[in-house]
């Protein structure tokens, strides 16, 4: 028998906790990643990584707050056992960063620094600086590093992900291997996995320009979706209120900018062109301020997100006709500004290209985070109470240990597996920890914990008396699999002869077409009528897509044909975000539809899940209740009121 | 890089630059092109228009999405490497008016304000040419593997914490840990030299950001029971011997990384290590 491997696809945190974990316990990984890991998109977290500590512990604080803390924070869409287990983790995975040579933030005495984040009541998130997410990533990256010089992990970066390998159907099916492509070669060839683990991380750019890195596009996820893998509460997408829109990207804007006294304002008439500093105060609409005056620009971040976007997006006001609105710092004194804000106000000058002391920022909301994303399961753990439990209070009576196996069996071969056998979903493609709305700075924790923790399970997996190993798989699968991928790339290779030029068929044309209409229609404020709208233009989109044309027909390094195909891709999972939108007649966390304001809970304290029609090409809906059973249901409100009667929705939590 | 060099501008005129850029112009790309590793490369240029906050990964999806040269001949898109567009990954590195820095948080208000201004771009100098704007940068991971720049942790067991630091331990080496492995440095520096094939790369100077992350482990209270092994890889072939002391590499460096400090430690490390061998024979 020749040797068992595990492929690891994606190495961002998730994926390289997971490939350092495996590859620890002695079995071989293969890791494959579109960028140098060390380039994968978590370097972009800022804020910090959340976990109960000894200061905190003594002030009343617990991992089991914490769990409830993320229970509420997700408006309790999450199953609830995974989430337990994450948070008993968190301490041990800080400790483990730590010995890794993380630089965490220090106090004057030589401890780990924490800061206070959205959500709690406790100082429980420990930071590095303002790179919290490139230091964790680079301390991965290292210990990944080791294992490769070792022998024990094989990169493939540049190597982009095709498709899944499956064998057998139905409740047999399970994942054999992947086929991929060397982005520079453009070889395409299938590799051997006795388990696969997709660790491929968001889809923000399915909504255009996002937070999100320029590899984000979900692509992976829904070639997996595709190949029958169930996507679970698609809808639920994460929107930053302040963001910097940039012509390539978003940029995150803290909000603290709001904090300080900064007013946000369009001009009062629509098309005006004149410099900000030269509209009179008379003229200029303070959308938060005339709207909210009790709040005015400190109302919450869900409320000024729908605002702001409400007056681009359905009044057409935004600045220069684009979705964008002012921030304006200008009537503040400079020093202060620069002593308070200096950090955040140097980015936007960088990257905006004007100096914020002197110039109204330009912000609007952005796509940051999606916290649906692959189905999976798992088998639950020690802690089985009679009855769930009321809201945990501070220093109240903690009802489970902090031992692993409490709230996941540990190391059950079916941890975070998808409904494929043997197929994984490690990090944020999968839709396991947070629910409706992710607390801020627990998304870092949630990815290093399904490597380091579900890891294990895998190997497990692997390693079972009664596992028929890959190696007897044969070939001919794998072969079938790599010619249907290599044909989808002939053929779309073949279209570039075509170019009749027609601009509809044009790949870029069709992705910033979806990017618009799903950003304008299934983020942020969501409608029956908006989403039919979003759903007939993904049609459209679709039927054009068949048209496509390719730019390039080089046979090395076509950059144009692999997001061409990601399009493709991009559009079917697009559906599935809409239509889940559309059947979800509800608003919960980040979910929010006017027609239905308020969150029901006999109807849809379900997870929604979308299962790919392959006659169809769409996706088929249905909704399977949450499993709780360790905290009962309360309402989200975090002890304060909406300004106004109309927005019962209540303040969210500060990420980041 | 000939006539491109003349155009470096620095950071004052940038600024002056933004307040005179004009609304709605167009600007002329003139981009270094190679359609893959032995073929020759060219010239081609590109009239792209501006939008407010512009950039140099806006223009090049502009590009992408009309790929026709500014003499109107249809052509095909531009080839770059990007990931972050942050500055916090490294990956849209390339030389830019005879400078190398990342394309993301170059504006284009900045470097080309009139109707009309020209901006080149070129592939990084030391790398082997994939296609296009895009560079094989493996030699400078593989250096970091060769420094074994890693802290030597017994496993991912719950072992409890790491080894306290002070505040200011930390800040020192936090400064270190924000390199992106993207390569400035080495691109600008004189001694660094180009080699397309592996079996050379340990021969020749190994560059600042494998130096500066040497030191970065050896400052660590578990990371530098590996400091001999990286010291000898440091006081080998190729190692810091070869500095010329040109600076520019911290010139250069996007994230301000105190590149020359680094060099300057590990140069005495250096004189310890190798009397610390001759005396011990080890």
């Amino acid at each position: 028998m020749t040797e068992q491997r595990v492929i690891v696809v994606g190495g961002g945190l998730a994926g390289l906790a997971a490939s350092i974990r495996i590859a620890e316990a002695g079995v071989p990984v293969d890791l494959f990643s579109m960028v140098p890991v060390k380039r994968s998109h978590s370097v972009c977290a800022q804020g910090g990584i959340n976990a109960c500590n000894e200061v905190a512990r003594q002030q009343g604080y617990s991992e089991y707050q914490h769990f409830d803390e993320t229970l509420i924070g997700g408006d309790f869409l999450q199953d609830q056992h995974p989430v337990l287990e994450m948070t008993n983790w968190a301490p041990k995975i800080i400790d483990l960063l730590d010995r890794m040579g993380v630089p965490f933030n220090r106090s004057s005495e030589g401890y780990r620094d924490l800061r206070l984040f959205g959500g709690s009541l406790f100082k429980r998130t420990h930071f590095s600086g303002a790179t919290t997410g490139q230091q964790l990533l680079y301390a991965l990256d290292e210990q990944n590093r080791r294992f490769v010089s070792e022998g024990k992990v094989t990169e493939y970066n540049f190597w982009e992900f095709l498709y899944p390998i499956t064998e057998g159907q139905g409740d047999n099916k399970r994942a054999v291997g992947i086929v991929a492509q060397d982005m520079r070669t453009m070889q395409i060839r299938s590799f051997r996995g006795d388990a696969v683990i997709m660790a491929t991380g968001g889809c923000g750019l399915v909504f255009g320009k996002s937070t999100n890195s320029v590899i984000c596009t979900g692509g992976a996820a829904s070639r997996c979706y595709q190949a029958g893998a169930w996507y679970a509460n698609a809808e639920m997408i994460q929107v930053h209120p302040t963001a910097i829109p940039g012509a390539d990207k978003c940029r995150l804007m803290s909000e603290s900018a709001r904090g300080e006294g900064g007013r946000v304002w369009v001009p009062s008439k629509i098309g005006d062109t004149r410099k900000p500093k030269d509209i009179p105060e008379n003229e200029r609409y303070y959308i938060l301020e005339e709207r909210y005056p009790k709040y005015g620009n400190l109302v919450p971040r869900d409320i000024a997100t729908r605002e702001i976007f409400d007056v681009c997006v359905n009044e057409g006001m935004g600045v220069d006709g684009q979705n964008q609105v002012y921030l304006d710092l200008t009537h503040m004194d400079p020093d202060y500004l620069t002593e308070k804000l200096g950090g955040i106000l140097d980015i936007y000058e960088k990257f905006a290209g004007q100096d914020p002391r002197f110039n109204p920022m330009k912000i609007f909301p952005a796509v940051h985070y999606s916290m649906g994303g692959m189905w999976t399961t798992y088998t639950p753990g020690n802690y089985q109470p009679d009855e769930p439990r009321a809201e945990h209070k501070p220093k109240g009576d903690i009802p489970v240990g902090t031992e692993i196996g409490q709230g996941l069996k540990e190391g059950a071969p079916n941890n975070a597996m998808t409904n494929i056998t043997g197929l994984y979903a490690f990090g944020e493609v999968n839709f396991a920890y947070h629910g409706a709305t992710r607390l801020g700075a627990n998304a870092l924790l949630s990815c290093i914990f399904d490597g380091i923790c579900n890891g294990v399970s895998v190997v497990n997996y692997i390693r079972d008396e009664n596992f028929k190993p890959v190696s007897e798989t044969d070939q001919s699968v794998f072969d079938a699999a790599t010619k249907v991928q290599q044909d989808k790339h002939d053929a779309l290779l073949a279209t570039t002869a075509n170019g009749t030029g027609n601009k509809d068929n044009n790949p870029y044309q069709i992705a910033f077409e979806m990017g618009e209409i799903m950003n304008a229609q299934s983020t942020v404020v969501k409608t029956k009528a908006g989403l039919e709208k979003c759903l007939a233009k993904l049609d459209e989109l679709s039927a054009r897509y068949k048209n496509v044309e390719l730019g390039d027909g080089a046979m090395w390094t076509n950059q144009s044909l692999s997001f061409t195909r990601t399009v493709g891709d991009m559009l079917i999972l697009a559906e599935a975000i809409a239509k889940a939108g559309l059947l979800r007649e509800e608003s919960r966390g980040s979910h929010y539809r006017t027609d239905f304001p308020e969150r029901d809970d006999d109807k849809f304290w379900k997870a929604s899940i979308a299962k790919f029609n392959a006659t169809t090409g769409k996706s088929d809906i249905e909704f399977v209740p949450v499993k709780a059973g360790l905290v009962k249901l309360r309402p989200r409100t975090y002890g304060k009121t909406a300004p106004e009667k109309t927005d019962t929705k209540t303040p969210e939590p500060a990420n980041a | 890089m000939g006539a491109a060099q003349a155009s470096i501008i620095g950071s004052d005129e940038r600024k002056a630059n933004r307040e005179v850029a004009v609304v709605g112009r167009s600007v002329i790309f003139k981009i270094k092109r190679c359609d893959g590793p032995g073929k020759p490369w060219r010239w081609e240029s590109f009239k792209v228009p501006t939008e407010p906050g512009s950039n140099v990964i806006s223009s090049l999806n502009w590009i992408a999405a009309n790929p026709v040269t500014a003499s109107g001949k249809q052509t095909t898109p531009v080839v770059w490497d990007s990931s972050c567009l942050e500055e916090v990954c490294g990956a849209c590195t390339m030389v830019i008016n005879g400078r190398v820095r990342q394309s993301c948080s170059c504006l284009i208000d900045e470097y080309a304000p009139r109707e009309g201004d020209e901006i080149t771009l070129e592939p990084m100098e030391k790398f082997p040419v994939i296609r296009d704007l895009w560079v094989d940068r493996t030699r400078i991971f593989n250096a970091l593997e060769r420094v074994k720049a890693w802290v030597p942790i017994d496993g991912t067991y719950n072992l409890g914490p790491g080894p306290k630091e002070s505040h200011d331990h930390q800040q020192m080496r936090y400064a270190l840990s924000e390199c992106m492995t993207c390569g400035c440095c080495v691109d600008a520096c004189p001694q660094f030299s180009k080699q397309d094939d592996p079996k050379n790369w340990e021969g020749s100077f190994i560059g600042p950001q494998a130096i500066s992350q040497a030191r970065l482990f050896n400052e660590h209270d578990t990371g530098k029971q590996l400091k001999d092994e990286r010291m000898d890889t440091l006081t080998g072939p190729g190692g810091i011997q070869d500095c010329g002391n040109s600076q520019n590499c911290v010139k250069v460096c996007p994230k301000g990384i105190p590149l020359t400090e680094s060099i300057a430690a590990i140069g005495r490390s250096a004189t310890i290590h190798t009397i610390k061998k001759f005396f011990t024979g080890k």
